[in-house]
């Protein structure tokens, strides 16, 4: 009796999962089916079946070339994540394991940069973009970027070190392990998934953040946020290509999320059940 | 072997010597199809101007029109041709943050620009942007369903017989509304559209003093004719409804008329996407006969940031996108259909241009109908036929086009609408110093 119960309670909760992950990941096929829509079709609209036609695709193509903004959020993810990481690593070690009365308030600081809307300083930043040389310039965005993502990249380490137990720190001391040592070749391997992941979500919000990888490029350092928005027309039927444009542009980080899911679902869930 | 090393350096210098002296130019433009025409035919420009190179940057209207004030504001010197339209150009101008374009080139032919659209692009008498494309507003409608419905369209409609006509048409069972028109709120989406019917009601969004006049009853005569109108014989769900999904409905036959702008003319008269392409005719957008018709004045148009360091390159481009060698390129390589229109007058004296385009002699008469230096029946201290050309404008019109969406929808009284919407206007006017 008590088996049937936990078996249907297992059965609702997976249906329940699969309602609310059908539900959050139906806007992308929703964008994958109008894709292979018609421009009529795609505005016409509710209609789950397309008429698969790719011509939207082909449109796309033909108008602008994919390659150089897809190259640019390659270098403009990855390097903002190395350089956020190259930051992040020593400041969460050094405020998970030898923490201050201040530690807290500077996590509290760092995350309430946040919660500014990126608008407010966008005069500012542009000005300080152009005195400096920066205005559609790779290194700049990178720079932008990791600026950007910093506190959550902080948060995530900071967090996954704490779980890592002081004891075995002071165990590889007592054994004359030296900082390096300690970092190298016991700190590392433990943190390893938990930098995985974090690099994996910063890599995700960098990829897919448009509101300064727009404002802040012209033509050289241009990546796909910046190819989907050419393709918005203010007079002229554009659905179906937005759509095709937008699969284009979330297809690679769709397929490494998949690839790396269970490295990003550890890290996103670690310490939250004890 | 000596002549091969002789002719390999003349070639590496000479690139060289190219590349050093090659100067590119940065364009920023919106996605429509005769913008995305332009940059395929560049060839054109490269080949008669070998040492200018073109980059493009397309963005959606609103970031566009974001992205380009910031870098002007700041003199970012990010772009140096950009593609602004009516509603900037005089603000743009007044602030110094344009290049009067007086460098177009002996054979460029100024005085061909239609009086009208020239008049929007400049001030103090000097020219800040050239059109690439003008339009205006006018009827599209069914000649098959006006038939049935017994009636006959005139050139020259009053409002009372389109409204009367818009009843008779429309026909619920068959998903046949009797008039489309714009409801989505923004500056430029129904408030475009009902500011220039507002014009032909009498009303005016300022007095000379620049007192709001949204308690007056010009306005509520327009709000309460618009929304009784589209209650009757408009499509559902129409207050989300802006310029792409009108085209679509009536492309898809389920419209009786429509007012919107003339270059959607070229689109539901295409076989290709529209079913009903052979069943359109054109009028001139209605009037109250008081003297002004409920159309407006557009154009897209190119102009060079005064903080750009090329502007000569600028000034070369700008005269060959606009020129009337441009429309003979774009009629040579892809019909005469296809040009784009509402810019020089000697495109409308062309015989070939209107037998391609039936819509041509309404485009033009709709374009000369308006007038920005006196868009209504009253005097009024700005210009603008649509909007109004004051920097607080964008704000303040989004914020009344939300306002007459909701009254649209339902969800808000016309008198409830035209309040709040008097109450936002005069807060906006005495932030911007315009009244105490």
């Amino acid at each position: 009796m008590a088996r049937s119960v936990t078996t249907g309670h297992k059965a609702i909760a997976t249906a329940g999962a699969w309602i609310v992950a059908l539900l959050i990941f139906f806007p992308i096929l929703y964008t994958i089916i109008t894709s292979f829509k018609s421009e009529t079709e795609a505005i016409a609209g509710f209609d789950l079946i397309p008429s698969f036609t790719t011509e939207s695709y082909a449109e796309v193509q033909s108008q602008y070339n994919y390659f150089k903004p897809f190259l640019n959020s390659v270098l403009l993810s990855v390097g903002s994540t190395v350089i956020a990481l190259a930051i992040a690593i020593p400041a969460a070690w050094s405020m998970a394991f030898s923490p201050t009365r201040r530690t807290k308030d500077i996590l509290m600081w760092m995350l309430s940069t946040k919660m500014m809307p990126a608008v407010a300083v966008l005069f500012p930043m542009y000005i300080i973009f152009r005195d400096l040389g920066l205005l559609d310039s790779r290194i700049g965005l990178m720079i932008m970027l990791t600026m950007i993502n910093l506190p959550i990249v902080v948060w995530m380490l900071y967090t996954y070190f704490r779980e890592i137990p002081g004891e075995i720190l002071e165990a590889a001391r007592m054994d004359g392990a030296s900082l390096w040592n300690e970092i190298v070749y016991v700190l590392t391997p433990m943190a390893v998934p938990g930098i995985a992941s974090t690099m994996l979500l910063n890599i995700i919000l960098a990829w897919n953040e448009a509101f300064w990888t727009i404002r802040l490029t012209t033509t050289d350092a241009a990546p796909l946020t910046a190819f989907i928005s050419s393709f918005s027309s203010p007079q002229g039927l554009f659905w179906a290509k937005l759509s095709a444009a937008s699969t284009l542009a979330i297809a690679p980080i769709l397929i490494m999320g998949w690839f790396s899911q269970k490295q990003l679902v550890r890290g996103l869930t670690f310490g939250a059940v004890k | 072997m000596k002549l091969n090393t002789l002719i390999l350096s003349l070639c590496g210098a000479s690139a060289f010597a190219f590349a050093a002296h090659a100067q590119s130019i940065t364009i920023a433009t919106v996605n429509n199809g005769d913008m995305i025409r332009m940059q395929k035919l560049t060839d054109d420009f490269t080949a008669k101007n070998p040492d200018i190179q073109l980059n493009w940057v397309t963005l959606e209207e609103n970031v566009l029109r974001e992205r380009v004030t910031t870098d002007i504001a700041t003199k970012g010197g990010q772009y140096d041709v950009m593609t602004i339209g009516t509603y900037e150009v005089p603000i743009w101008a007044k602030q110094n943050w344009l290049l009067p374009l007086d460098n177009l080139g002996a054979d460029y032919d100024v005085d061909d620009i239609i009086p009208a659209i020239r008049g929007g692009l400049s001030a103090d008498g000097k020219l800040y942007a050239a059109p690439f494309y003008g339009e205006s507003s006018f009827i599209m409608y069914r000649t098959d369903l006006m038939e049935k419905a017994g009636l006959t369209m005139p050139d020259a409609p009053t409002w009372e017989f389109v409204a009367d006509a818009a009843r008779k048409m429309t026909d619920r069972a068959n998903d046949i509304n009797g008039i489309c028109l714009r409801g989505k709120a923004g500056w430029g989406e129904n408030m475009a559209f009902l500011t220039a019917t507002s014009n032909s009601f009498g009303a005016r969004w300022f007095d000379e003093q620049w007192k709001p006049q949204f308690d007056q009853p010009e306005w509520k005569q327009t709000l309460e004719f618009y929304v009784n109108l589209m209650k009757d014989a408009g499509p559902a769900g129409a207050s989300s409804n802006g310029f792409n999904e009108n085209l679509a409905l009536f492309q898809q036959g389920k419209c009786g008329m429509w007012i919107d702008a003339t270059v959607a003319a070229s689109f539901v008269s295409n076989p290709k996407d529209s079913t009903v392409a052979d069943k359109v005719g054109y009028a001139l957008a209605p009037d109250n006969g008081l003297g002004k018709r409920g159309n407006w004045l557009w154009a897209w148009s190119l102009a060079i940031p005064a903080g750009t360091q090329k502007a000569e390159a600028a000034q070369k481009f700008v005269a060959w996108a606009t020129s009337k060698a441009y429309l003979d390129l774009v009629a040579s390589k892809e019909g005469w259909a296809n040009v784009p229109p509402g810019t020089r007058t000697s495109l409308y004296n062309n015989p070939e241009y209107q037998k391609a385009a039936p819509f041509a002699k309404m485009t033009l008469d709709s374009i000369n109908a308006a007038d920005p230096t006196n868009p209504t029946v009253k005097p009024v201290p700005y210009t603008g036929v649509q909007f109004v050309a004051i920097p607080e404008f964008q704000g303040l019109g989004t914020t009344v086009g939300q306002l007459f969406s909701a009254a649209l929808a339902g969800q808000m009284l016309v008198d409830d609408a035209l309040k709040q919407a008097q109450d936002a206007a005069t807060a906006t006017m005495q932030e911007g110093g315009y009244i105490q």
